[in-house]
């Protein structure tokens, strides 16, 4: 029944997704944290760098962003993120394209988790003279990441979603493999339910898994 | 404005944050130079190349306004048929039959677990399989079908915990005065739970618009973004100006949509009319297991 997936290396397609997942995931957190900082920041020029990312980032589609990468910044402007060959080339420039797209949406579950520390914390610790760094590293930011586990999980999830969209660069991830199949095998159906049932192994547990961890390091207020 | 993350300036601090100004300013600057020196050096900060944009009609008439035009249509058609079926399976999650609240729940979940754009090219091969649907509507049909498999069951959660997110008294009120099941819902709870879900229904727009490109990119969809290879190719090879046009538009799109969200949700909650019930635009991602909205 599952003979047409002979000639496929459905698991390398997978793998795939699972590394644009997981490097654009560690990107996306960094450049994340660091533009939540920036938006909360004493400096006016930082808050408004933050503010402006995130608005123009977050409203253009993923898409226009990865076929950019490709388009834009390697075909127009030579840009090979270090490397040689196509294929590593457009893995790079979608994690690049990736992260800097998810970095908008980690930034604003962040933000929301400063909101939701109580504003006596941040008082008790400028009362016994920490810096705006030291408040927000000290106090704010390990509370404020505890409570946004969940939200954060959400983010990841879209994202393990969202790497399909490096099929339009070409990625040999899961859903080109899904088109190529499609155009040269009979059995629609199941090729279908195979690739549904591949990304729902990827993003129920991690759901499941991180809604988990999310109650348990939940600050109790 | 004064956060709670740090008092009001003093004579030192101000010092110091215009440092910070100036040593920020100087980064930004770096890199500003350093795009300006890669767009010089290919030739795309010409004059040529961006002057179709502005003093041109053609590249508008030809190129931009169709695409967009098919970014629309498929965005409101998505939107128009994902609504009620959203309504229904929110509804049916919400039911006292475990029969109908089972399905639907399933139906939900898996929906919302797969990408947008396995579910598009599956609908393509499968409208060119079971259908005959003309070659050149099927990548419309096949982006619309994608966007409100996933759509309705996005839709379908924000309708429950809008229905959620109503005061227990008054479904009790409606029970009190001899309703049923079907007109608590119809007269009582739907009423009022769609001003408590629409700014995340406005927000789900935006979703909904920028997944349109999908379609452009891996299914031959002409919208706007699929209009930048031809219009780029016509206009001596301006993809950075086309790009940035297209970027553009989408961001004023969707940047008005988004507005226009948080101050419905911002006059939700001040309001003294309603419930004071919202459904708030980040809320439902939240609740669920298998995905979020964007």
């Amino acid at each position: 029944m599952f003979d047409f997936l002979e000639g496929y290396d459905l698991w390398a397609a997978f793998w795939t997704t699972v590394k644009l997942t997981a490097l654009s995931a560690v990107g996306s957190l960094i450049w994340g944290t660091l533009l939540a900082g920036m938006r909360v920041s004493p400096v006016p020029l930082m808050r408004g760098f933050g503010t402006a990312y995130v608005n123009v980032v977050r409203n253009i589609p993923l898409t226009v962003i990865i076929v950019f990468t490709s388009l834009g910044l390697f075909q127009t402007l030579n840009i090979n993120m270090g490397a040689d060959d196509f294929t590593t080339i457009n893995f790079r420039l979608a994690v690049f394209g990736l992260t800097a797209y998810t970095a908008a949406f980690v930034c604003e579950a962040l933000r929301s988790g400063i909101n939701t520390v109580p504003v006596g914390q941040a008082e008790a610790a400028r009362a016994i003279g920490l810096s705006f760094t030291q408040v927000l590293t000290l106090v704010i930011l390990p509370q404020a990441f505890r409570s946004v586990v969940g939200p954060l999980a959400n983010v990841l999830i879209a994202l393990t979603k969202n790497t399909t969209v490096a099929a339009a660069i070409g990625v040999t991830e899961a859903a080109l493999l899904m088109r190529e199949m499609i155009e040269n095998e009979a059995q629609l159906i199941l090729i279908g339910a195979v690739f549904a049932f591949g990304y729902i192994c990827l993003t129920l547990p991690t759901g499941l898994i991180l809604g988990w961890v999310s109650k348990k390091v939940a600050v109790k207020r | 404005m004064t956060s709670v993350l740090y008092d009001a300036p003093g004579p030192r601090a101000k010092r110091r944050n215009i440092l910070y100004s100036i040593g920020f300013l100087v980064v930004l600057a770096a890199a500003a130079y350093w795009v300006y020196t890669k767009l010089d050096e290919k030739n795309q900060l010409e004059w040529v190349k961006w002057k179709p944009f502005f003093t041109d009609s053609r590249p508008w008439e030809t190129y931009i306004w169709p695409g967009l035009e098919n970014t629309l249509t498929a965005a409101a058609f998505a939107m128009l048929i994902a609504l009620p079926l959203g309504a229904v399976f929110g509804i049916a999650r919400l039911s006292d039959h475990a029969w109908v609240r089972w399905p639907s729940g399933a139906v939900v979940e898996f929906f919302r677990a797969i990408p947008v754009l396995i579910l598009m090219v599956f609908a393509n091969a499968a409208l060119a399989e079971f259908t005959d649907v003309s070659s050149e509507d099927r990548p419309l049909y096949a982006v619309v079908t994608g966007l409100v498999l996933y759509n309705a069951s996005v839709l379908a959660e924000i309708v429950r915990a809008g229905i959620l997110s109503l005061p227990k008294g008054q479904s009790e009120a409606a029970m009190a005065i001899g309703l049923r099941k079907g007109q608590t819902m119809r007269s009582v709870l739907l009423p009022q739970s769609v001003t408590a879900m629409l700014p995340a229904i406005v927000s789900q727009l935006v979703v909904i618009v920028k997944d349109t490109a999908l379609g452009g990119a891996m299914l031959t969809f002409s919208e706007l973004l699929a209009s930048v290879r031809p219009m780029s190719a016509a206009y001596g090879a301006n993809t950075i100006a086309c790009f940035t046009i297209v970027a553009l538009i989408f961001v004023v799109i969707n940047f008005i949509l988004t507005t226009f969200a948080s101050w419905l949700e911002g006059r939700l909650r001040r309001g003294k009319k309603s419930t004071g019930a919202v459904v708030p635009v980040a809320a439902v991602a939240g609740t669920q297991a298998t995905g979020a909205e964007h």
